[in-house]
């Protein structure tokens, strides 16, 4: 475990303790399963977001994406009455192929990512939103999918299953992270792409992979969050999204300049920031405030993170001048 | 000689377990041109920082115009007329010439909107550029200058601060022979109007050429000072080094063996119009000579695959290969030592024995997941066989020195089976020691069956070290010299592009 994991951890005890201290609600278990969902939910697109911001790059779309998956997802199973199996593996499928999209005019068309998937937010949205008529897309009356269901809003002795599948997928792309090659090449690529072409590394491919991996995760994402909210409206549905993952990175100490990043700390990042929508909940702050709540803590705890790396540089420095000058001292005594 | 202005008397400066520099005392007279030289690690940027007021010694006493200061500051330093011409120069590209020149204290008006003058500023860039005879204006954008003009610019700024002592670091490191004249003309015209010079380089030939008295620093310690008469080669790298520097080159084991790396009419992006035929053998090193820009490293990315080719093929041990990539290179035995190695050759802010295993991952891998326990193995015997210095594999490789980065750039190479080697700027940033010890690794692996291509820009080396030699002008081979034909004028007349006589 990086070190970065765990200031993160033992913040997010902290914060956790705090909570529960002014308010014992925060351990019950109807709020640590509903805690855990929300942890599901919002963890499971942003494990994509790090792997893209490992490479240096960003992707703004994931919200919009939800939206336009989404009303496509409702339509599928209402109207055209598809088997759900294969209208999830529809989704994930499209969410890779506009992964996909997204990589070819990255590295293909040199276009920069925060553009590229600028407009996919804008385009994304707004296709959905012409799509439904600017209406509100749901599930027929009296429809349901108990094995679907089961899967995405099940719950096991209060374990939420969505939540069961993140660990799942974070454990799976922890190993292709951190221990496989393409996980190392994803690395050196975002540190030096130029030195990385040079060592025979297919740079384009690792980077459109990344992105591919987070739309298609995003993919999945979607049909989770249609799940949860059974209705959409695409004008709002999943708005800010892309910022929560990007968030949830960020804090887990995924590096914006590229190259650093780990899926133990994009979990905790996740699960950081929904304590602290919790918290917000929890302790009678106005809800309007969650948002700057967020936002403060992500900084209180970014600038504390510098701090600490600086005394410690301070410490060793210090250290490093100490140790001769007491050598110094015992020389004459010496031979 | 002049009365000096400017006296450095006993200066050391220690840091945590390291003497950095030692009862150095140096004078500097008006209109003085004093050559600086020593390994890398010598001292020599250490002291520059002492009179740049970014270092404070913590020894000694620097002697301004008859006043004792135990430290300088920056602010100091410029207003006693020190400036510096550095190595890798401070230019701010998007912007002109002469708004380079007067940056930070660019003459105003409009009152209180304190907005810049601009033609006042050029007014006064004008005249520092004619000193200089230099061939750009004061509009002229920076993007759009050469190096050495870049460098000629920052002459200039150092004289609209007055400067008294100009300090040049490794000054003609990146320019061309007529470039480096130019030089050299301008520093003798500083001198003649009373500006003395501090002359940092590697390249002796131009230090004998300029200078007025040699410095040498080891360790930390001022070890020689050569008078204008006693500069010799010799003489100036027996102080370097502390020992005679024995001749370069070792010869080969054996007769070279059949062409390994054939070069059929290639043609490169940068010279579509020229085409390139070269073969390399088994067990030679040949060098490749020629001016800067004068295609070399092009051709080296070519067949590297870096750049697709313009035309022409590649044959390998006698069968026509595509290249279309890096991988493809690797693949098939030919690999490259970039010349710039922080950028292309490593990830400085890796580790070692994850840059090494870099290009060979898969091989330490079973079903897609790194075993770090086999590339640890791996990384350590390469770091016992070139004599790496490093305490553990696991060390960054930002941490290492110069001729330490350039073995773990081989350590990646070395860890397959190289047929093809190509050395670009091979000793570039490297010192002595390190520098025959990679010297002595290219003649062991020519010996081992490898063929080596070396780029080099310099001359010592590239006559030193190779069996053979093609130079290249423009795109082309211009000639190729057998080990006889070496010399410098024969190697210059070939890189100029006159026909040899």
């Amino acid at each position: 475990m990086l070190k970065k994991d765990l200031s993160l951890l033992i913040l997010i005890l902290v914060i956790g303790t705090v909570t529960a201290f002014l308010n014992p609600r925060f351990i019950s278990p109807i709020n640590l399963s509903n805690t855990a969902n929300l942890i599901g939910l919002f963890g499971l697109y942003a494990i994509g977001a790090g792997f893209v911001i490992i490479t240096g790059g960003i992707d703004l779309s994931v919200g919009s994406l939800f939206a336009l998956l989404g009303v496509v997802f409702v339509d599928l199973l209402s109207r055209f009455e598809m088997n759900w199996g294969l209208a999830v593996a529809l989704m994930v499928l499209a969410g890779m192929a506009i992964g996909g999209i997204h990589a070819f005019l990255i590295v293909k068309m040199r276009l920069q990512p925060f553009i590229v998937t600028l407009c996919g937010l804008l385009l994304y949205r707004g296709i959905a939103r012409w799509y439904t008529d600017d209406g509100t897309a749901g599930f027929e009356f009296g429809q349901s999918f108990p094995t679907l269901e089961w899967l995405t809003t099940g719950r096991t002795y209060g374990v939420p299953h969505n939540f069961v599948v993140f660990i799942l997928i974070a454990i799976v792309m922890g190993i292709v992270l951190h221990s496989s090659v393409f996980g190392r090449y994803l690395c050196a690529v975002g540190k030096n792409e130029e030195a990385a072409r040079y060592s025979g590394i297919h740079t384009g491919w690792v980077i459109a992979t990344a992105y591919i991996i987070a739309s298609g995760l995003a993919g999945l994402s979607s049909v989770y969050f249609v799940m949860y909210t059974r209705s959409i409206s695409p004008a709002s549905h999943g708005n800010f999204y892309e910022l929560y993952g990007i968030a949830a990175a960020v804090l887990g100490g995924c590096s914006l300049r590229g190259g650093e990043g780990s899926v133990f700390g994009i979990v905790l990042g996740a699960v950081l920031l929904q304590i602290l929508q919790n918290l917000v909940n929890l302790l009678g702050i106005p809800s309007s405030l969650n948002f700057a709540v967020m936002g403060a803590v992500i900084l209180l705890g970014v600038l504390a993170d510098q701090q600490f790396v600086n005394y410690r540089l301070w410490l060793r420095d210090r250290r490093a001048k100490v140790a001769p000058a007491l050598r110094d001292r015992s020389a004459p005594a010496g031979p | 000689m002049a009365e000096p202005f400017l006296e450095l008397i006993g200066i050391g400066k220690s840091y945590p377990g390291v003497q950095a520099l030692a009862d150095v005392s140096l004078s500097i007279g008006s209109g003085e041109v004093v050559g600086l030289i020593g390994e890398n690690g010598a001292g020599k940027s250490t002291l520059m920082k002492v009179l740049g007021g970014v270092v404070a010694p913590s020894m000694g006493v620097i002697r301004l115009d008859g006043h004792d200061h135990a430290s300088l500051t920056v602010k100091g330093s410029m207003a006693a007329g020190i400036a510096f011409v550095h190595q890798e120069l401070n230019l701010f590209e998007n912007l002109d010439v002469a708004a380079n020149v007067f940056i930070g204290r660019e003459p105003r008006m409009g009152g209180p909107l304190k907005l810049i003058d601009r033609r006042k500023l050029r007014d006064a860039v004008r005249p520092l550029l004619e000193r200089l005879g230099c061939d750009f204006k004061p509009e002229t954008s920076v993007a759009d200058l050469s190096i050495a003009q870049r460098q000629q610019l920052e002459i200039a700024k150092a004289l609209s601060f007055g400067a008294r002592v100009v300090i040049m670091d490794e000054p003609t490191s990146s320019l061309t022979i007529s470039e480096t004249n130019r030089l050299l003309e301008i520093i003798a015209d500083l001198k003649t109007s009373g500006v003395a010079v501090i002359f940092i380089s590697h390249r002796l030939n131009e230090v004998e050429q300029c200078v007025d008295r040699v410095v040498v620093l080891r360790d930390g310690r001022l070890v020689g000072k050569l008078d204008r008469s006693s500069i010799r080669h010799e003489s100036m790298i027996r102080l370097m080094i502390g020992r005679d520097l024995k001749d370069l080159y070792t010869p080969p084991a054996g007769p070279p063996g059949d062409t390994v790396l054939d070069l059929q009419e290639l043609r490169t992006p940068a010279y579509p119009e020229r085409a390139v035929n070269l073969s390399v053998r088994r067990g030679e090193i040949l060098g490749l000579a020629g001016l800067i820009g004068a295609g070399r490293t092009e051709l080296a990315r070519a067949v590297f695959g870096i750049d697709r080719p313009a035309g022409g093929g590649i044959a390998l041990g006698g069968e026509r290969i595509v290249i279309s990539g890096p991988r493809d290179a690797i693949d098939r035995g030919i690999y490259l030592i970039p010349e710039d190695r922080k950028r292309s050759g490593l990830i400085v802010e890796d580790s070692l024995v994850d840059n090494v295993s870099l290009p060979d991952l898969h091989s330490y891998a079973s079903l897609g997941l790194v075993n770090t326990g086999r590339e640890k193995r791996n990384a350590e015997t390469q770091v016992k066989s070139l004599r790496i210095k490093v305490r553990e594999v696991e060390a960054l490789v930002a941490s290492l020195s110069g001729g330490n980065q350039q073995k773990v750039v081989l350590a990646k190479w070395l860890s397959m089976q190289p047929k093809v080697l190509i050395f670009d700027e091979p000793t570039r940033g490297v010192d002595v020691g390190a520098k025959t010890e990679i010297y002595e690794l290219m003649r062991a692996l020519a010996d081992k069956g490898v063929a080596i291509l070396m780029i080099s820009s310099d001359l010592e080396e590239v006559i030193g070290v190779s069996d053979r030699m093609a130079v290249m002008h423009e795109g082309a081979i211009a000639g190729i010299l057998e080990r006889g034909e070496f010399s410098e004028e024969n190697v210059m007349h070939l890189a100029v592009g006159q026909a040899r006589n």
